[in-house]
């Protein structure tokens, strides 16, 4: 079909759907009579500065945006689909894909909602839950350092980048050496964890939080009161209280208008409440604000993983039942990670029954009784909630992920309207999307 | 939205004694919600467990009876009190109550959604300001009740979470949108339009969202069929998932 071919009658078939790549829209759809021309700009879907494969379509007067809307779903995977079709412990490796910056999030998110499904959220091993905090607030610190470092990168400022990047491949090099993986690590399961810490992290991890704190300084030494940085940031992406509440947008940027809500704080999972931290606000509702949030949440987050290192006591970091545990234990090997070769050396020579348990749990899984959850944790962008659904079968019956960048992203209309192109940039920075976690 | 009694509305002290009890009382029968079948989750594939003729009905958990405990009866009190000032009895609007896992649901009648969360928004004793968009689910065999749109409320204000559920027929799949209320759930309806075909009637432009524009069907309907894999060796394939024999 060519592009004169293409002709706008909607009396023709209701469910017609026109596809127009690039400025053709005029042959599909006359320009009405008496407006003066309108500018479309399409930022996207594949453009280094927005975050991702997110498209943002904005119509121009001279370098204002006067309409602004975002299109979505070039990264939809359906993970969300896939996920009932593989065993509950299975689902944990998919959806740590979805927001690839904050896997642990997802991941315990998922594995909370599974436990309170099985009933067995008070069996959860001390140790199993101390590890799990820590590693969702490293993975909140990995996950600002990108923000920082993307949204640094896109204003030009290629010095936070650099610092922002370096300082994220510390956390990532604890990652590989707790999970043997840097991103997409599955290592928090239904009941527990893959396998506890290997020898001396402690150690490691107390080192580099010594480091991290030295460098953080460097960090805010070079941006807060950078006069460039302040230009770029301040008032821009301006969304106050009400149209936060309004539009559902949670995390930094709900912070930013002075509201504490943390829902470490307002409903704690995971022994949140038994940890000493302070939530982060700011007043000023605009970029600035959340860049300042975000570099007191690293802080605070520092504090926190300290905290975890003093409580971690020798003990299991799965569930008692054998019935859910999963039986293999994890080991590196001279070859990477793998199975234990004692569990193997075991279920292979020495227990047909631990071979015939191991094969029915790791084939057929678990099976979780009917009924639906919701389970929600405060992730480095805002509030990730998790809708289960059993059926009592050996599969989730339906698993929908409420991402805090997809509700986020509703924002980029309020926040860049009536500002300039290059605003736009620096306020989808302070939302902080993550289009793996929005598509999905 | 309508915040005002409707002038039919029977008087709020009769409205309270009825529902006060009628709400709480309300045992409607378990609904069969699906039939599940075998161990392996399809018939016929040479199942010589045994175990392929197990039948197992999965129903409706049971309604909850007062007293729920913690602020459940408070928050349904106030909650049958304003809905009672919009000339609405919680009966009415409410099918029934159920409380799981330490979270209660309200399984709310579609064409009373919008009195409903307007009362869950704009009460100050309920104050659920924040919406956590919505969620389908689709139950093929759940007959009359096929598609259920899950709600998820939070007052931030009270610190309390409720869910919200709603249900609509596969042959009438309409749903009032609430985005006139909560402006959040404009993209949440749109995916859950996009990937159920629950039609958000009301919403401001209700597109999809995730697939492309030109897309035929709604994906994460179970009747969705999906793709095998084709195999190069002597013309195999591997079939769909929901057609391969597995455990279920």
């Amino acid at each position: 079909m060519t592009d004169s071919q293409v002709r706008f009658d909607p009396g023709d078939d209701p469910d017609a759907a026109y596809t127009v790549a690039g400025g053709d829209w005029q042959t599909v759809l006359p320009a009405p009579e008496g407006e003066k021309q309108r500018v479309v700009v399409n930022m996207g879907p594949q453009h280094p500065s927005t975050h991702g494969v997110l498209r943002l379509v904005l119509e121009m007067e001279g370098e204002t945006v006067t309409e602004a809307r975002a299109g979505i779903g070039y990264l939809h995977t359906g993970i969300e689909k896939n996920l009932e079709y593989r065993s509950w412990v299975q689902g944990v490796t998919f959806v740590t894909r979805m927001d690839y910056l904050s896997p642990f999030f997802n991941e315990t998110a998922y594995c909370l909602g599974v436990e309170k499904l099985l009933g067995i959220t008070a069996e959860i091993p001390e140790r199993a839950t101390t590890i799990r905090v820590m590693m969702m607030e490293l993975n909140r610190i990995s996950s600002h350092l990108v923000a920082l470092a993307t949204g640094g990168l896109e204003l030009g400022a290629l010095t936070a980048m650099i610092f922002g990047f370096r300082e994220r491949e510390l956390i990532l090099d604890l990652f590989e050496m707790i999970t043997g993986l840097r991103m997409n690590n599955a290592y928090i399961r239904p009941g527990g964890l893959a396998q506890d810490l290997p020898d001396g992290a402690d150690k490691q991890i107390g080192d580099t939080v010594k480091e991290l704190r030295r460098r953080f300084k460097d960090t805010s030494d070079l941006l807060v009161d950078n006069a460039i940085w302040l230009a770029r940031t301040q008032g821009i992406g301006y969304l106050d209280l009400e149209s936060c509440m309004a539009l559902g947008i949670s995390g930094p940027v709900l912070r930013s208008t002075g509201l504490p809500y943390d829902i470490r704080k307002s409903e704690p999972y995971c022994g949140y409440e038994t940890y000493e931290f302070d939530v982060a606000t700011q007043t000023t509702c605009d970029m600035y604000g959340r860049f300042l949030i975000r570099l007191e949440e690293m802080q605070q987050s520092l504090n926190i993983v300290e905290q975890c290192l003093d409580r971690l006591r020798p003990g299991p970091v799965m569930v008692a039942d054998k019935k859910i545990a999963w039986p293999s234990q994890l080991a590196i090997g001279a070859d990477g990670m793998g199975n234990s070769l004692d569990h193997i050396r075991k279920i292979m020579g020495e227990s047909m029954e631990a071979l015939i348990h191991h094969f029915k749990l790791v084939t057929e899984g678990f099976r979780v009784p009917p009924g639906q959850v919701f389970t929600k944790v405060e992730s480095p962008r805002g509030e990730l909630g998790v809708h289960i659904v059993s059926m009592g079968g050996t599969r989730p019956y339906r698993v929908h992920y409420r991402d805090p960048s997809f509700t986020n992203l509703q924002a980029v209309p309020a926040m860049c309207e009536g500002g300039m192109v290059s605003d736009v940039i620096a306020a989808v920075a302070g939302i902080d999307p993550v289009m793996g976690g929005v598509d999905r | 939205m309508n915040d005002q009694p409707e002038a039919g509305g029977p008087p709020p002290d009769e409205t309270e004694a009825a529902t006060g009890s009628a709400v709480a009382g309300a045992t409607s029968a378990p609904e069969v919600v699906a039939v599940r079948q075998g161990a392996f989750g399809v018939s016929g594939s040479g199942d010589t467990s045994g175990f392929g003729g197990l039948v197992e009905r999965v129903e409706t958990p049971p309604s909850a009876t007062r007293p729920f405990g913690g602020w459940f009866d408070e928050a349904t009190d106030e909650l049958e009190l304003a809905l009672a000032d919009r000339g609405l009895p919680a009966t009415e609007a409410v099918e029934r109550i159920v409380i799981e896992h330490g979270e209660i649901t309200y399984h709310v009648r579609r064409e009373h959604l919008l009195q409903f969360a307007a009362a869950l928004r704009n009460e100050p004793a309920l104050r659920f300001e924040w919406c956590s968009g919505v969620s389908g689910v689709h139950y093929p065999q759940f007959s009359g009740k096929e598609l259920h749109a899950v709600y998820h409320f939070t007052s931030i204000t009270h610190g309390r979470s409720i869910r919200v559920e709603v249900s609509c027929p596969d042959d009438d799949p309409h749903i009032p949108s609430i985005v006139s209320l909560y402006p959040t759930n404009d993209w949440h309806e749109r995916e859950t339009y996009d990937f159920f075909g629950i039609v958000f009637d009301g919403h401001p432009a209700l597109t999809r969202i995730m697939m492309p524009d030109d897309w035929v069907g709604h994906p994460q309907r179970k009747d969705y069929a999906l793709n095998g894999v084709a195999v190069e060796y002597k013309g195999a394939t591997v079939p769909p998932p929901d057609e391969r024999r597995g455990y279920n």
